[in-house]
């Protein structure tokens, strides 16, 4: 596919961004029926007469649901409807069995509200449009043909366990003056969006499993010309896919554009392994789903008094956490970013929770954790180590009883799956030598490196390097390095 | 006059995945009409103290409490299928879409 290089697309056109958001709620049931919501269950095996639309089921909305809704409202400073319906999006998909969604159309729960994040030192104030709340559907699996896509398939099965999650789909007002920071805004309003909905407990924001996932809108114009048309692209699963979508699509269409061609108003799916999008289907207008008010559900209508406790009660944002935190911690914004960045904030403030300075908890998970995470190409959180793993570590390097070696050979062997701080230090011996076992270390070394011993000796303190190397090799990595350089220069001086 | 046209009426019955002939397009568009005249007729008389209705009950917030019920077994769900694959609902060739 053409494209012009997102630099020189840039140089003529500015993009306008619009995300939708659907997340998953963490309820124990349906949105409006009692079957569990478990992700990885066999198929077909939580549905019942209400999700499935048998004849004669009903609806009853799920209140947990609309609390988290309300909450979630609250959190990206929406206004929360004093009364809404929820309707009926009809369309002819096996997705759903009902022949139609229950969502909400032109009465959402929670509107007008706004977002801020934080690209390179910039603050972005991302408007949100609505937050709304509905049913997820079904998932099908399409058998047959060379690609497991619906192109070429012969036939599809279908499993309904998803159908009729409460899905909370967030929609943002059209984001413009981002300019070439299009692709990382869009970035960083996803990934402050689920530390929101973490903070707020309200889904697991599982993005391998779909359980957070955004549709991506972008379009092109010139410096002062009206916005151009949009395109869509669906299901876009991960941060990475988010920034990358952004740019590959400013660079498809500024390609268009240049070359005198119209952009299509449609969907458009991406390609993880490309970074490219590929046409979908021509974008239905609303009219055709034909919305309405479901006549199975009643209206809802808020207390103002519920909604005002759920906004007190409401956790402290990230943000706002965020910038206590590093006041607490005296660090600076381009540390405290690189710690956001690497999803370190949370997994710090647990250390230092069990008992770690902050400072040396911020060195062992941004350092050695942090290398030992990007080796193995996980997430930080997804070590197999706790924060209280690290701070008896962190401890016992400030006790004395390791040093900087053995920790990192403690950590290795808990992150190799060899038990506690304690059971690995014992297991594999990770002892700092005392000072008996040292003098005798030190008294070998001495004897064995004459050379170096003469040089400090007569004044020259710098050779005292080689010898407490030697003395660190002699003693297997578990020589107190300081301590042994105090003894060496006390006995040579 | 005639407010809705046959191609309105071709448009809903596509959306609607109804075949519907040639003559029965003119007799749809015909009905559709004295249809939407009789609910136009309904909203002369709403006044501005009657508000608008989605539901015959004055009622708000009926919610259920998030609690798990008894989900039906496969063997249950599946029972009425026309067609059964891998404990999955089997459907015919989905055209013209992807999702």
């Amino acid at each position: 596919m053409s494209v012009i290089a997102f630099d020189k697309a840039l140089e003529r056109f500015e993009p306008v961004l619009g995300l939708e958001t659907h997340v998953e709620l963490g309820t124990a049931s349906k949105m409006f029926c009692g079957c569990a919501t478990g992700f990885g269950a066999e198929p077909n095996t939580q549905v019942c007469p209400t999700c499935l639309a048998f004849p004669g089921s009903l609806p009853v909305a799920n209140e947990a649901a609309i609390e988290a809704t309300i909450r979630i409202g609250l959190a990206l400073n929406c206004s929360i409807a004093e009364w809404c319906r929820f309707a009926r999006k009809n369309y002819f998909y096996p997705d759903m069995p009902k022949n139609y969604q229950i969502s909400q159309y032109d009465e959402p729960l929670c509107f007008d509200g706004y977002l801020d994040v934080e690209v390179g030192g910039q603050t972005y104030r991302v408007e949100i449009e609505r937050v709304h709340l509905e049913e997820d559907t079904g998932k099908s699996t399409h058998v047959g043909g060379a690609t497991g896509r619906i192109h070429g398939a012969d036939y599809s099965i279908v499993d309904y366990n998803r159908a009729g999650i409460p899905l909370v789909e967030i929609v943002t007002k059209p984001i413009t003056g981002t300019g070439a920071m299009a692709p990382e805004v869009a970035r960083a309003y996803g990934v402050e969006l689920r530390e929101i909905m973490r903070s707020l407990g309200v889904s697991d924001v599982r993005m391998d499993q779909g359980s957070m996932r955004f549709d991506v809108n972008v379009s092109l114009n010139e410096p002062g010309a009206p916005w151009g048309t949009r395109t869509e692209t669906k299901n876009v699963n991960s941060f990475r896919s988010v920034e990358r979508s952004v740019r590959g699509e400013i660079e498809r269409q500024a390609f268009l554009l240049t070359s005198g061609e119209k952009i299509i108003q449609e969907t458009r799916h991406f390609h993880e392994d490309t970074g490219t999008t590929t046409s979908g289907r021509s974008k239905e207008e609303a009219q055709d789903y034909r919305y309405f008010p479901d006549p199975d559900l009643v209206p809802i209508a808020p207390d103002p008094t519920w909604v005002a406790t759920l906004r007190d009660t409401l956790p402290e944002l990230p943000s706002v956490k965020r910038k206590r935190l590093q006041s607490e911690w005296s660090v600076s914004d381009h540390d405290m970013e690189s710690m956001y960045n690497a999803g370190a904030i949370d997994l710090v403030e647990a250390t230092i929770a069990a008992g770690a300075p902050a400072a040396d908890a911020r060195k062992w998970w941004m350092g050695e954790l942090a290398r030992r995470a990007n080796e193995s190409g996980t997430a930080l959180a997804d070590l197999p180590i706790t924060p209280g793993d690290v701070a008896r570590v962190s401890e016992l390097v400030a006790s004395g009883s390791l040093n900087d070696k053995l920790a990192r050979a403690a950590l290795e062997g808990i992150l190799a799956g060899e038990g506690s701080a304690d059971e690995v230090i014992a297991k594999r011996g990770l002892q700092i030598a005392d000072e008996g076992e040292l003098l005798a270390i030190i008294d070998q070394v001495l004897a064995d490196n004459t050379d170096a011993a003469e040089k400090v000796r007569s004044g020259k303190v710098a050779a005292v390097g080689a010898l407490v190397g030697a003395v660190m090799k002699a003693s297997r990595g578990k020589a107190d390095a300081g301590r042994a350089r105090e003894i060496i220069l006390e006995k040579l001086s | 006059m005639s407010a809705i046209t046959r191609d309105e009426v071709a448009h809903l019955a596509k959306l609607s995945r109804l075949a519907l002939t040639d003559d029965e397009l003119g007799h749809f568009a015909t009905q559709l009409d004295v249809i939407i005249g009789s609910v136009a007729k309904v909203a002369e008389i709403a006044a501005e103290d009657v508000p608008p209705s989605s539901h015959a009950l004055p009622l708000t917030n009926v919610f259920r409490a998030d609690e798990v019920r008894q989900s039906l077994t496969p063997q249950q769900a599946l029972s009425g299928a026309p067609a059964v694959e891998d404990d999955r609902f089997r459907v015919p060739r989905i055209l013209g879409e992807e999702a």
